[in-house]
């Protein structure tokens, strides 16, 4: 266990800045994910954690020792690849056993190790295998299991769950963040899954272009985003984004086919937007679709329906509002048809607003005043 | 339709195996013609009298089995010295990020291309200046300047297709890089290593220009010049003795690619399959 502390991390590689001034004070086991889509520095902010990668600027401590000048076996740390990079020649035990080895372990002591490991990751039958005759959930066990058995203060997962299939991934989640509660090991996962990372995350980084745009909980996460790219990453299906006027007097946006009656809430974030275009997000479940007779709502969105898609739960579909496709997740039995005219009510409570320009959430902008 | 599938394999197969087989049955039937046989027969293509006579006579009244030796001790010697060099200059052109490795590797390839017969007169220059000439040994690192780039433009090809994260993960998990080179990457690139092998010894083997030019005396010299320069006297071919010759010179090797063939294919199909 140990606090990782990364101060102003850049890395370049030539002119290209891949990792831009990255900061982090982890709590001690904490698990953090680093969250972003493909290129966005993740995995290389991670390399440099393992001291595979030179940080090109800044300073990185694990539990208060100056490291980003070690080389990664004097790092304390172990490291599970996105493709296991088991050593194909060797069977589990080998694997396994091969980082104790180095560091001159006895051999009963490393068959104590290995044997414990493998229990907790429930291989023994496998040990005397090699990585080909194993499958893809199997492998991954063992990369784990050359990870645990080193007892290192810092654990480092490149997208392990990637090569997958869907079903086996819900269920290597679940085991690892079960690994993770039992050992308590700080730990950093890189992933492009944000669902994995919801799932799993303490605390999530999420990154883009090398730069990190939000680091909070999950559920901080998904109510609080920063700015619009945040907004439209996290959370699936993703949030729907529109364009609309904010009209102060009547104290409503509207835009095309829609017009939001606007919450106390929001009216002092949009002050400085008076008859100016904003951008609206609003989540697939915070849309509902107006029942025949109802009252008519202060917030409502009228439109054709594209597709219907039905979950069994809940039943998506998407609306072209003006020109836009808006998802929203209706009631099952609302039961609509393609081509039919629909009117959907938005919850004016969970409406986030978003500058056109910057893309800053205007709602953080009011917070961090 | 099966059988016609059939024939259209079997028979150009067959074609060409006769075309490449003819020589080597004719230096066979040669190497055990009666002399009075060789060039007087009904039948070029049979042996009515076979005999071991030009074995014999080759073994017992020529240098043949010192030459045999030399070429043997040359063979493995340059062998060994340039697939172990190719392989770390291989390795550290693959994966040592440094200035210049591109242009490096490229320099090596194109110094595979410079053909022997412009090489060998500057070579003997450095030769006579190192007391080298007519010296067997010295053979080895001569060998070893075409050897080397050919061993490490086929190694650099083998080990690009190792998996960079196997290394990396040998780092974390605490090797350096020889512990790296000789635990990790060495077990894998053994099929890379057998066919670099399996070329080294042919070349090696057959080499005969280096060997005619730099040696002289008859102790001295390799199988495939010692053949040609002793048994032919003038315009007199001992056509049974340089078959017999040839026979034996070519079993050492055939060996090698007997044993080490299905090695190699069963290595290459089997080693990086995760």
């Amino acid at each position: 266990m140990a606090v990782v502390n990364l101060e102003h991390i850049w890395k370049r590689f030539g002119e290209t800045v891949a990792v831009q001034d990255f900061n982090l004070e982890t709590n001690d086991g904490e698990f953090v994910v680093l969250v972003g889509p493909s290129g966005c520095g993740k995995s290389t902010m991670l390399r440099m954690i393992a001291g595979l990668e030179e940080i090109s600027e800044g300073r990185m401590t694990i539990e208060g020792r100056e490291v980003q000048h070690m080389p990664p076996k004097d790092r304390d740390i172990a490291m599970v690849f996105q493709n296991y990079a088991l050593y194909p020649h060797m069977n589990v035990f080998q694997n396994i056993a091969f980082t104790l080895e180095l560091r001159g372990v006895r051999k009963a002591e490393i068959k104590t190790q290995v044997e414990e490991a493998a229990r907790i990751l429930g291989i023994e039958h496998l040990l005397q295998r090699k990585p080909r005759e194993l499958s893809g959930g199997q492998r991954q066990r063992v990369a784990l299991g050359r990870a645990i058995v080193r007892h290192p203060q810092v654990f480092l997962l490149d997208e392990p769950l990637s090569n997958l299939d869907a079903k086996l991934r819900v269920g290597m989640r679940a085991e690892i963040a079960k690994l993770h509660r039992r050992l308590g090991v700080t730990s950093f996962y890189v992933t492009h899954d944000q669902v994995e990372a919801l799932t799993m995350g303490q605390r999530i980084v999420v990154m883009r272009d090398g730069q990190v745009q939000q680091t909070s909980t999950p559920l901080d996460l998904y109510d609080n985003p920063v700015n619009k790219f945040v907004a439209g990453f996290i959370g699936n299906p993703a949030m729907n984004f529109l364009t609309a006027h904010f009209e102060a007097e009547a104290r409503r946006l509207s835009g095309e086919s829609f017009s939001f009656e606007v919450a106390p809430r929001l009216s002092e974030a949009l002050s400085p937007y008076t008859d100016q275009q904003v951008c609206v997000g609003v989540r697939p479940e915070h849309i509902q679709a107006v029942r025949d007779g109802s009252e008519t709502r202060a917030s409502t969105l009228k439109g054709t329906v594209e597709l219907v898609e039905p979950l069994g739960s809940v039943t998506e579909i998407q609306v072209n509002v003006g020109g836009t496709l808006i998802t929203a997740q209706v009631d099952r039995n609302i039961n609509p048809r393609t081509d039919d005219s629909i009117e959907l009510s938005v919850d004016p409570a969970h409406v986030h607003l978003f500058d056109m320009s910057s893309e800053e959430s205007l709602l953080a902008q009011q917070a961090a005043a | 339709m099966r059988g016609w599938r059939q024939w259209k394999i079997y028979v150009p197969l067959g074609l060409v195996m006769i075309f490449l087989m003819l020589p080597f049955y004719w230096m066979v039937t040669t190497a055990i013609k009666a002399r009075h046989e060789l060039l007087n027969t009904t039948n070029p293509f049979w042996v009515f009298a076979p005999t071991l006579h030009h074995i014999t006579t080759l073994l017992t009244q020529t240098d043949y089995g010192r030459w045999f030796l030399n070429t043997l001790f040359v063979s493995l010697g340059a062998t060994i010295l340039s697939v172990s060099v190719s392989y770390m200059a291989a390795y550290a052109i693959v994966r040592l990020r440094f200035r210049g490795s591109r242009v490096l590797s490229t320099a090596i390839f194109l110094s595979y291309i410079v053909p022997p017969a412009i090489l060998f007169i500057p070579l003997a220059t450095v030769l006579i200046q190192l007391h080298w000439f007519n010296h067997l040994w010295a053979l080895i690192p001569i060998y070893a300047t075409f050897l080397i780039p050919f061993c490490t433009w086929l190694l650099i090809g083998f080990l690009r297709n190792i998996p960079r994260e196997l290394e990396e993960a040998a780092r974390v998990d605490g090797a350096s890089y020889l512990k790296i080179m000789r635990r990790i990457i060495l077990p894998l690139s053994i099929p890379g290593l057998i066919s670099a092998t399996i070329f080294s010894f042919t070349l090696s083997w057959n080499e005969y220009l280096y060997a005619l030019v730099y040696m002289f005396s008859s102790a001295n010299k390799t199988v495939s010049v010692g053949l040609t320069t002793e048994l032919i006297h003038g315009d007199v071919f001992q056509w049974g003795q340089l078959m017999s010759g040839a026979l034996l010179g070519t079993l050492p090797v055939v060996i090698v690619y007997f044993f080490f063939v299905e090695y190699y294919v069963a290595g290459m199909s089997g080693a990086l399959k995760e």
